[in-house]
């Protein structure tokens, strides 16, 4: 079982709907969210191109914030999602500063919050909160070690990209391109 | 020409535009710690070396100095975290691969140990505060006849606690400006000065306070040496370590790097301490407080400049 986004830039309108839904779903502190919209303008006129996508925690692989936890608050599930125990936190700070996605803040009770891929639908079988209203349908959600899920096929036939792979993280967010 | 825009629709306090995450209290643990580690290192050799008598301000009178910025360290460092209350949850577990879980041990060894020290020099420091009781004085004679064990244990602690200050930067791969493998040397070298500056100031004989001279002049040397070579891995790196660079060399922190850090806190101090050895008369509490606000300064700058920097995609 391996969790994983898929986000197909070209259908993405960057109506903020998985935003405003994630905030809904998961009581954000106003202010502060866990998933946002980045648009991006490539090219010189005329020829320039507009990218628009959803973002949020890529559940790393290779987790930075796992790794430099000092004390284990920040940990890894077996299906790949990163979670943070809020009362195991500490507030120290330091998986905000190794995060090459700045996709972590401090919750203004103090601790550490981020995206859970809405891990308390997941056990209920539902979609996590911002795919399950994504008006263009946009966003896709799944098991990477099934081959025959939705996302593992269309990583098979659809070119990709991920953020940052330089950062040696192993992002499991995909972008359709 | 190709031009990129980017926007984000976020606005997350602390977090956009840049980090602001770790504020002063951590350039001033930094330095503490650093200090600390630099004065326990010489405090520790010295003994070691069976020098104690000759150099008293190296293991008596500047070692009151290092509990003293371990525990405001420390105070700095609860300051900064933002759920308090839950401190304790550190010392629940060991993480390998958490430079944090690593200084947080070493920090609970060396503080106490850095309190014994000075309680076993107690009689000597404080005569006239005499504290007329048996178990006292039992306690301070038990632990003037363990000093040497002290010594032994405390010569790794320190290096590890110098060395840890930087290291907890560098381990941040998401940072470019931090992550370089020289910070942890570079991090060390520079306390050891600080608390060699320190032993200088409080120095009472010319001997103590030449050698101490010559050891500052030859880390301010080596501390120069590896600054460059942090500039120059960051020159032939990536792009991110371009910018990070950059930030140092001609941006917003060039000022404050080669001013505050080089050139007043590295190289007129070593100037003032080479023309004092040589025989001229400087009073030496200017190289000295020079070189501490020099590696105050440093610890702000990286800190700060290293939060603005990030991978761009």
């Amino acid at each position: 079982m391996r969790y994983a986004m898929v986000i197909d830039t070209l259908k993405c309108v960057g109506c903020s709907d998985c935003v405003v839904a994630c905030q809904t779903e998961n009581d954000v502190p106003v202010g502060y969210c866990r998933d946002w919209i980045t648009e991006t303008v490539n090219g010189a006129y005329p020829s320039i191109e507009l990218e628009l996508k959803s973002e949020r925690c890529n559940h790393c692989d290779n987790a930075p914030c796992v790794r430099c936890c000092p004390t284990g608050a920040s940990h890894q599930l077996d299906n790949g999602i990163v979670l943070v125990t809020g009362d195991e936190c500490i507030g120290c700070g330091a998986c905000i500063e190794s995060c090459p996605y700045d996709a972590r803040y401090q919750h203004p009770d103090g601790y550490v919050d981020k995206c859970t891929f809405c891990h308390h639908r997941l056990e209920k079988g539902q979609l996590p909160a911002c795919v399950s209203v994504c008006p263009t349908k946009c966003m896709y959600f799944g098991d990477l070690d099934n081959p025959n899920s939705e996302v593992s096929q269309l990583l098979k036939n659809r070119k990709y990209k991920t953020l940052a792979p330089e950062a040696g993280t192993k992002p499991q967010v995909y972008y359709l391109i | 020409m190709q031009e990129e825009l980017f926007t984000s629709g976020r606005n997350i306090p602390h977090i956009d535009p840049s980090l602001e995450i770790w504020h002063w209290p951590i350039s001033v643990y930094l330095f503490l710690g650093g200090l600390a580690a630099g004065l326990l290192f010489f405090a520790g050799i010295v003994t070691v070396l069976g020098k104690d008598k000759e150099y008293p301000a190296a293991v008596k009178f500047a070692s009151i100095v290092s509990p003293i910025a371990l525990t405001l360290g420390l105070l700095a460092l609860f300051y900064d975290l933002t759920h308090k209350l839950y401190f304790w949850r550190l010392y629940t577990t060991i993480r390998i691969e958490s430079p944090m879980s690593w200084g947080a041990w070493v920090l609970l060894i060396i503080t106490p140990i850095s309190f014994l020290w000075v309680i076993s020099y107690y009689s000597e420091l404080f005569p006239k505060w005499k504290l007329n009781f048996k178990f006292f004085d039992d306690f301070e004679n038990f632990l003037k006849k363990q000093r040497k064990n002290m010594a032994i244990a405390l010569i790794p602690l320190s290096i590890i606690l110098g060395v840890y200050t930087g290291i907890l930067l560098s381990a941040f791969n998401a940072r470019p400006l931090w992550n370089n493998a020289i910070l942890g040397p570079l991090f060390l070298t520079s306390g050891l000065s600080t608390g060699a500056a320190t032993i200088i100031l409080l120095a009472k004989s010319k001997k103590e306070r030449h050698l101490f001279s010559k050891i500052d002049l030859a880390l301010i040397v080596l501390e120069l040496g590896l600054i460059v070579h942090m500039l120059m891995g960051m020159y032939a790196g990536s792009e991110v370590q371009l910018e990070a660079m950059q930030l140092l060399v001609g941006g917003e922190f060039t000022l404050m790097f080669f001013g505050f850090v080089i050139i007043l806190g590295l190289i007129i101090p070593a100037i003032l301490e080479l023309t004092e050895i040589i025989g001229y008369k400087v009073p030496v509490a200017i190289p000295a407080i020079l070189i501490l606000i020099g590696g105050l300064v440093f610890r702000f700058v990286m800190v700060e400049a290293g939060q603005i920097t990030r991978y761009l995609y």
